[in-house]
């Protein structure tokens, strides 16, 4: 008896879970229209046999590695996306490998047998763990980009696709509260004026929070950072652990919480604006551009792809003006297409730092270890 | 208990052989080999000899301990009340308070992490206090469940006995219920130790800066340093403390058992006025404890700096917020995959968990080492087995690293060890006599087995598929690590809405989250009633 009864339960999970797939399988072809990532398709990085069968009949399929923050879905990249696979017959599958970290440790361990094609995302503060571990295969885009950025990769295995800056932010109704002016450089931060007002992330945990910790380092140099960094701790500086925390909890405008000037990004005030509910018709926070240190993504080719062609094919359209004039939206970063025009929002808000901090990608990976470890003996210990 | 007696009447050994089949087969195929590879790949003498040499190593080792300690002690108390609550009476309200129990284990912890700090006093903010109280609230739900499926089924008869013979409530509690419960006590105990030694979104959120835990220091290791075998060797550190302990209480577990004559649920409504005011008072209070989480959730999903809003909600079709400007994470995606695999991670668990606590409560010292085995997916950090497998099955026949039923797979192996922990004392707590009755009565072992042992799993492994579900519904490391594009969980997309800036999509994560807790309660209340059915009818 308990035992038929047993059998009907597991067969009636079974069943539940079999029509679920079957609805899901439902949005997935939806989905498939608009050339984002389904399951369906989700085999493509594998057998050759399988995609030279299916490049014979015209419909190859390759595979973007992405990080966590690329739009899988129904945007205008995904849109922009479709027209490479309209005009190319190359149908693009989104791989989402997790944080920049997590993508380029997991494309590092599998490196010469990739889960994709294609990676977008790499910034400049992990750039070079990922050339020494192998994971490009050089190619070189003829679309005509800036030479500073080019230029941070110079053997070419890489093709830089956008830019932010990671800066201070400060909420401008708190400072007009409090007849304060606000910070304008770093050296301002540990003027006892700002004491108990700034919170960072760390950067042990935190890419912005590192960002900005290589901002100190690019200030005030390898041996000077320490110093800067114990008076920051003096004048109160909060550290917790991620970006969601420090500006959503304890940052005064968006968490609430007691600290007005927070680490965020360059893009962050317009973001405020177009995410705004009940709207505003001015950016609530400001940017201190002198803090502010710059992160350059790129994209590459991955070793030991099966589809070399099309996976080239995909970087010269990722650099276009088709694709590149979606990213400011979507991405809240600066097209690296110097031809591209800005939304208005990103004229009006956003702040691109004229000049820029930026430690060279060789150092940074050199260090990061030492460094972090000195930071948390010095501020947490 | 007659030791002999329940040997005599064992089931035949290819019984349990095959019973053991499946889940040995499972746990062989997704863990122990993707994990044997990352380590054979990886692993070098300078790499344990640098991480053991650290001392930050022994700091973070030290950190995990105690705060697991005080963790799963802390819990077990606060625990205790509701679980005796909900196992013993009858009351308005009982299915609610068990769904919004599971509701605050399944949700992601940035979401109680924040309301717990936003209820906290500045003083112990993000401290090991703060750790401590979140953990208490996540893994209430767990004492409930575990200690629930044995304690409804407890027999009434000695605490009565013990009450004619003039012992006060709070002395049965102590001489004969506890005793009788401690099988249960420490299969809870042990999970729950595990789950807080393995903690890692609350140690992030509502911990100090700086304050680690192993599984921290791992995923830091392996994905910000890009130190894969310093991650490995951390990781093997944490086995080894935590397969020690799982030993321990394994061997203890099997000695505290007692025969007991369990019967169907012996809930019953409250009685006498005072027991009316002890039953209300407590489960308002538990109430209370969770409605604080989850009404800060659904008040920041109407939440923006510059005033109220309903943006997060009416945008849940991932429509377009401003011309031309979308999301670009689809919620109700979210919610039918979450609920999809759910479905599969459950009837995956209930299978190898069933099968395996057949196999367990059946076999002697190999059970033991079955039990241990399955519990050691939750004592291995989620980021090292996802580089496992990822990079296991990359050629075929086993290129799987792609396939979608991997993120269901994996959710199942981290909710099997919840389903052995609800069916098993219910089984080592059957009375041996009545396989041997059975054997009196002519039937073979396989027969009495059949006829006996079967028909008593029956309550709790539907027990344990509402655990399952629960936990699939709110795993994040594993997925997280495992989930492709276009399969983003209900958790997943709430990380990354949390993770943007904009007033909208951060009231949108939390209205994700609200419905998060509303799936998850809903399929607890039903599956509730669903069981209760069975048990009456």
């Amino acid at each position: 008896m308990s035992i038929v009864r047993f059998i009907a339960a597991v067969a009636a999970t079974a069943l539940i879970a079999a029509s679920c797939s079957d609805d899901d399988s439902d949005t997935t072809t939806e989905a498939d229209d608009s050339s984002t990532a389904s399951t369906d398709v989700a085999s493509t990085d594998t057998p050759t046999t399988e995609s030279t069968a299916e490049s014979s009949t015209d419909a190859t399929t390759i595979t973007l590695v992405t990080y966590d923050s690329f739009p899988t879905a129904d945007t205008s990249l995904n849109d922009a996306l479709a027209t490479f696979t309209a005009d190319t017959g190359i149908d693009v599958e989104i791989l989402v490998a997790g944080d920049t970290g997590t993508m380029v440790s997991k494309a590092a361990l599998t490196a010469g047998n990739p889960e994709g094609d294609v990676m977008w995302g790499v910034d400049n503060t992990f750039l070079s763990r990922a050339l020494d571990a192998g994971i490009f295969e050089p190619y070189s885009t003829s679309v005509e980009l800036p030479a500073e950025l080019v230029d941070l990769a110079p053997d070419g295995e890489v093709t830089p696709v956008d830019f932010g800056d990671v800066c201070i932010n400060y909420d401008i109704g708190w400072f007009a509260d409090n007849d304060l002016e606000p910070p304008s450089s770093l050296d301002d931060l540990t003027d006892p004026a700002y004491a108990d007002l700034l919170v960072v992330q760390n950067p042990a945990t935190s890419s912005p929070g590192f960002a900005f910790f290589l901002a100190t380092v690019d200030e005030y140099g390898e041996d000077g950072w320490s110093d800067y960094w114990t008076a920051l701790s003096d004048n109160g500086v909060a550290v917790v652990d991620g970006w969601t925390d420090a500006y959503y909890g304890d940052f005064t405008w968006a968490g609430g919480g007691d600290r007005p000037i927070v680490v965020s990004y360059g893009s962050s005030p317009p973001a405020e604006v177009l995410f705004a509910d009940p709207p505003v018709d001015t950016a609530p926070t400001g940017v201190v551009e002198s803090t502010c240190f710059r992160q350059v993504e790129f994209v590459g080719v991955l070793a030991g792809t099966d589809a070399p062609d099309e996976a080239q094919a995909l970087v010269d359209f990722l650099v276009s003006d088709t694709f590149q004039s979606e990213l400011a939206l979507n991405l809240f970063v600066y097209p690296a297409a110097p031809t591209v025009d800005l939304p208005q929002e990103f004229v009006d808000y956003a702040v691109v730092a004229e000049s820029p901090r930026s430690v060279d990608p060789t150092t940074i990976e050199a260090n990061r270890e030492e460094w972090i470890d000195e930071w948390t003996a010095l501020v947490l210990g | 208990m007659d030791r002999s007696g329940a040997r005599v009447n064992r089931p035949p050994a290819w019984l349990i052989a095959a019973l053991a089949a499946l889940p040995v087969a499972a746990l062989a195929l997704f863990y122990l080999w993707p994990l044997g590879t990352l380590f054979t790949e990886t692993l070098g003498a300078g790499a344990v000899a640098d991480t053991l040499r650290r001392d930050t190593t022994r700091e973070v080792l030290w950190f995990t301990f105690w705060q697991a300690v005080a963790s799963t002690g802390a819990t077990l108390a606060v625990g205790l009340i509701p679980a005796w609550l909900v196992a013993r009476y009858e009351f308005r309200g009982r299915g609610s308070l068990l769904g919004a129990l599971t509701a605050v284990f399944v949700l992601p912890t940035v979401v109680v992490g924040s309301a717990v700090l936003a209820v906290l006093p500045a003083s112990i903010e993000r401290s090991t206090w703060a750790i401590i109280i979140a953990h208490v609230l996540f893994n209430i739900a767990v004492v409930v469940r575990l200690v629930g499926a044995l304690w409804e089924r407890l027999p009434t008869d000695l605490s009565a006995a013990a009450a004619t013979l003039g012992a006060g409530p709070l002395d049965t509690m102590r001489h004969v219920t506890l005793p009788l419960l401690r099988p249960a006590l420490l299969a809870t105990a042990s999970a729950v130790f595990v789950l807080t030694f393995t903690s890692f979104g609350v140690i992030r959120v509502v911990g100090a800066p700086g304050t680690r835990t192993i599984e921290v220091e791992v995923w830091r290791r392996a994905t910000q340093l890009g130190d894969i075998p310093g991650a490995s060797v951390l990781t093997i550190v944490q086995l080894l403390v935590l397969g020690l302990v799982l030993a321990a209480t394994g061997l203890l577990q099997r000695r505290w058992t007692a025969a007991l004559d369990l019967a169907p649920t012996r809930r019953r409504r409250s009685r006498t006025r005072r027991e009316q005011t002890v039953v209300t008072t407590v489960g308002l209070a538990t109430a209370a404890v969770l409605v604080v989480p989850l009404a800060a959730m659904v008040v920041a999903s109407f939440s923006s700096p510059t005033g109220w809003t309903t943006a997060g909600w009416t945008n849940l079709d991932g429509g377009e917020i401003r011309p031309g400007l979308r999301v670009g994470i689809d919620p109700v995606a979210a919610v039918t995959t979450s609920v999809r695999f759910a479905a599969w991670a459950a009837l995956f668990a209930v299978l190898i968990g069933g099968l395996a606590s057949l196999a367990i409560t059946a076999a002697q010292r190999a059970g033991r080492l079955l039990d241990i085995g399955l519990t050691l997916p939750i004592a291995t950090s989620a980021v090292t087995i996802g580089l496992g497998l990822l990079i296991t099955f990359d050629t075929p026949p086993v290129d799987w690293r792609a396939e979608w039923w991997l993120v269901p797979v994996g959710q199942a192996l981290v909710a099997v060890p919840f389903v052995v922990r609800t069916i098993v004392p219910t089984l080592r707590a059957l009375d041996p006599q009545l396989l041997a009755a059975a054997g009196t009565l002519g039937a073979n072992p396989s027969r009495a087995w059949r006829e006996v042992v079967l028909p008593m799993a029956w309550r709790p492994l539907l027990a344990g598929a509402g655990i399952a579900v629960a936990i699939s519904l709110g795993e994040f490391g594993a997925t997280s690590v495992l989930s492709r594009s276009g399969d983003e969980t209900l958790p997943i997309a709430i990380e990354r809405l949390l993770g943007r800036t904009g007033a909208t999509l951060q009231a949108q994560g939390y209205a994700l989250a609200t419905i998060l807790a509303l799936v998850t309660g809903l399929l607890m209340i039903v599956a509730e009633r669903g069981a209760g059915r069975t048990i009456d009818g």
